[in-house]
């Protein structure tokens, strides 16, 4: 058993806080994958996890020991380095054989799991060669192969994939996912790249100066992101942010846009006494080539056809958005269409401080997935 | 009109390469030659340079001198124990260097630097009363001490500058399976710095063994050979002298073409 807990843990270097009072609880044998732009602190979260970093304050448990004071051997703990740190004055094997080496098991045993750990990762054929004679591909399956073999309660991963390339990247996201989903170690995955988080975790934390802005599944985060940050990091394109005015009169409200304004249904106490931003998604635009009720007019500025959907940026009073379409249209630049705004895809940001602000009117896309199918 | 030019260019500096290893390489066969000669060759003018007749004439004149081998003995033990004391106490201080910042880590390295900027004279007279107080003055283990003293420095900097060529995840990666600090730096780091700690010893051995000057100030019966040979240079015959040469030459290059292969060839790869 090995649930990992943070305690109001915070990391310094200098006047740097790296991690200023990180709370996070991982449920055993849970993937949780720690996201966030470069300098958010991630790393050093993951380090401080690995006992590399010594905390400035605050502890950190893993299984149901405090994990605090521990040097790194002792915290049974593996660990794959974004710069894959195979030994290079060591073959294959006996990176992999390393730690269980350290750990003084039998021969047998450990060629046993050097060769299974191999085998894993598809490098047997490896096994006789040194670092310097592998791609970094190869590299990559060698420093995984090494974390596996011992074994260890807890995988962190530290920006596994970042140094491969685009297509090598893809296909080794898919085949890692598959492999720790048959291991049964807790995972700690680090990186930047939120497709990557998007596609394996089974929980994301957000992290954004030192802080978790969010944890939660996936489509949780993707969805219903807790303020601007996490909805302007996580989606390729980001969510819209348009600047709305919302007026209730009688039993229906109204929102005003720069573009226009249309009527919103359902409950919006919520939203009275703030400043508002209107937060959507490009995929919950509908996109009409012709005028119609409630629909707002936008100039098309450019068409991207990607293959599977086309991105149109249109530009609709002050603001400017990015709406995703069907493959098979296309609006030519300079040409109106009109936007209609899913209202149970809307979510409502406090324009000064960014924070989300719920109506208990929003639906998750998986939800609206089912209701239009 | 672009190849003939490249060719010219080519050929220009094979020139230049061969007349730079001539330089460097005929001194070498001369005192090689004469030192495994006739005593009569070694007079003989015009010289031949293709020696006919070796003989150990010259070698055992010299070997025979009184306190050759005994310095030639003692020249081996002060090298040997400079660069153990060099390692022992470089390789960690470079390491320190090049993995902790700490409070005058820059300074240190510059005082490390400056040691190098003061000629050997002006330090001659305080060494020398130094040496006679303690009672370390005509010992080995005290001109071992002066070489430890002239060479460390350069040890220490050149080892922090290795250190500082390997990624110090790759220890982090060895804590994480299993290593505390110093297996870590044990089964990681010092493999992988051991062709730059190598050559730093032979740049501690090549220095100790050639060292003349504080040998000849600080010992007058233990005598190591460049000093016994300076003591004696003006009083021996020419065959003598070459045969000394030879001597002093000889195992620097020795070294270094062992070391060389072990400093080119490392893991699998050939360093370029």
């Amino acid at each position: 058993m090995s649930e990992i807990r943070f305690q109001a843990v915070r990391k310094s270097f200098g006047k740097f806080a790296a991690v200023d009072g990180v709370d996070l609880e991982v449920r055993d044998r849970e993937f949780v994958v720690l996201l966030g732009p470069s300098g958010c602190g991630k790393t050093t979260l993951l380090r401080c996890l690995a006992g590399l970093e010594r905390v400035d304050d605050g502890r950190v448990f893993i299984g149901d020991r405090d994990s605090t004071d521990l040097p790194p051997r002792r915290r049974r703990i593996a660990m794959v380095f974004q710069s894959y740190a195979v030994f290079p004055h060591m073959k294959v094997y006996d990176n992999i054989a390393f730690g269980l080496r350290m750990q003084r098991e039998k021969k047998p045993v450990i060629d046993e799991r050097v060769r299974s750990s191999a085998g894993l990762l598809h490098i047997e054929e490896l096994l006789d060669r040194y670092s310097s004679q592998l791609s970094g591909g190869q590299r990559q399956r060698v420093a995984v192969a090494r974390a596996i073999a011992t074994k260890a309660d807890v995988l962190l991963m530290d920006e596994p994939l970042s140094n491969l390339d685009a297509l090598l990247r893809l296909e080794m996201r898919a085949e890692l996912k598959t492999l720790l989903q048959n291991l049964d170690a807790t995972t700690i995955y680090v990186t930047h790249d939120q497709i990557e988080a998007l596609s394996m975790g089974d929980r994301i934390a957000v992290m954004n100066k030192g802080r978790i802005v969010q944890l939660g599944n996936p489509l949780e985060v993707y969805d219903n992101p807790s303020d601007t940050f996490v909805g302007g990091f996580i989606g390729n394109p980001p969510m819209n942010f348009l600047e709305a005015e919302v007026s209730a009169n009688g039993g229906a409200s109204n929102a005003k846009l720069s573009g226009g304004s249309f009527e919103l249904t359902g409950e919006t106490a919520a939203l009275a006494g703030h400043n508002l931003l209107l937060g959507i998604r490009a995929e919950a635009i509908g996109v009409e080539t012709a005028a119609a009720d409630g629909l707002g007019r936008a100039k098309v500025i450019v068409l991207e056809p990607l293959g599977s959907h086309n991105l149109l940026t249109v530009r609709c009073g002050a603001d400017t958005l990015k709406v995703s379409i069907q493959p098979d249209l296309f609006p030519q630049p300079e040409s109106d269409v009109w936007l209609r705004l899913e209202p149970s895809r809307i979510r409502w940001m406090d324009r000064d401080t960014g924070v989300a602000i719920h109506t208990g009117t929003e639906e998750f896309a998986t939800e609206t997935a089912v209701v239009t199918t | 009109m672009a190849l003939p030019r490249i060719r010219v260019g080519r050929v220009f500096a094979y020139v230049a390469a061969l007349a730079v290893a001539a330089f460097i390489l005929a001194p070498i066969y001369l005192i090689t030659i004469s030192a495994f000669s006739s005593f009569d060759a070694v007079y003989e003018y015009p010289k031949n340079l293709v020696p006919t007749d070796a003989s150990m004439e010259s070698m055992n004149i010299f070997l025979e001198s009184d306190g050759v081998t005994d310095s030639l003995l003692r020249s081996a033990y002060v090298a040997a124990i400079t660069i153990v004391l060099c390692l022992a106490l470089g390789t960690p201080a470079g390491y320190a260097l090049a993995r902790f910042t700490f409070r005058g880590g820059n300074p240190f390295q510059l005082a490390l630097v400056s040691t190098r900027a003061f000629p050997l004279i002006i330090i001659a007279i305080p060494l020398a009363v130094t040496y006679l107080r303690v009672g370390i003055d005509d010992t080995v283990i005290g001109v071992a001490l002066a070489h430890v003293a002239f060479t460390l420095p350069l040890t220490v900097l050149v080892t922090a500058s290795v250190f500082a060529g390997i990624s110090y995840e790759l220890e982090e990666a060895a804590m994480t399976l299993g290593c505390n600090r110093l297996s870590a730096f044990r089964k990681i780091a010092l493999p992988l710095a051991l062709p730059g700690v190598a050559a730093s010893a032979i740049f501690v051995f090549v220095t100790s063994w050639n060292e003349v000057f504080a040998a000849a100030l600080l010992t007058l019966r233990e005598r190591t050979l460049p000093a016994q040979m300076l003591a004696a240079l003006d009083t021996s015959p020419l065959p003598y002298r070459l045969a000394g040469g030879f001597f002093l030459l000889a195992p620097a290059l020795v070294v270094i073409f062992f070391i060389r292969k072990y400093l080119l060839t490392t893991w699998g790869r050939v360093a370029r």
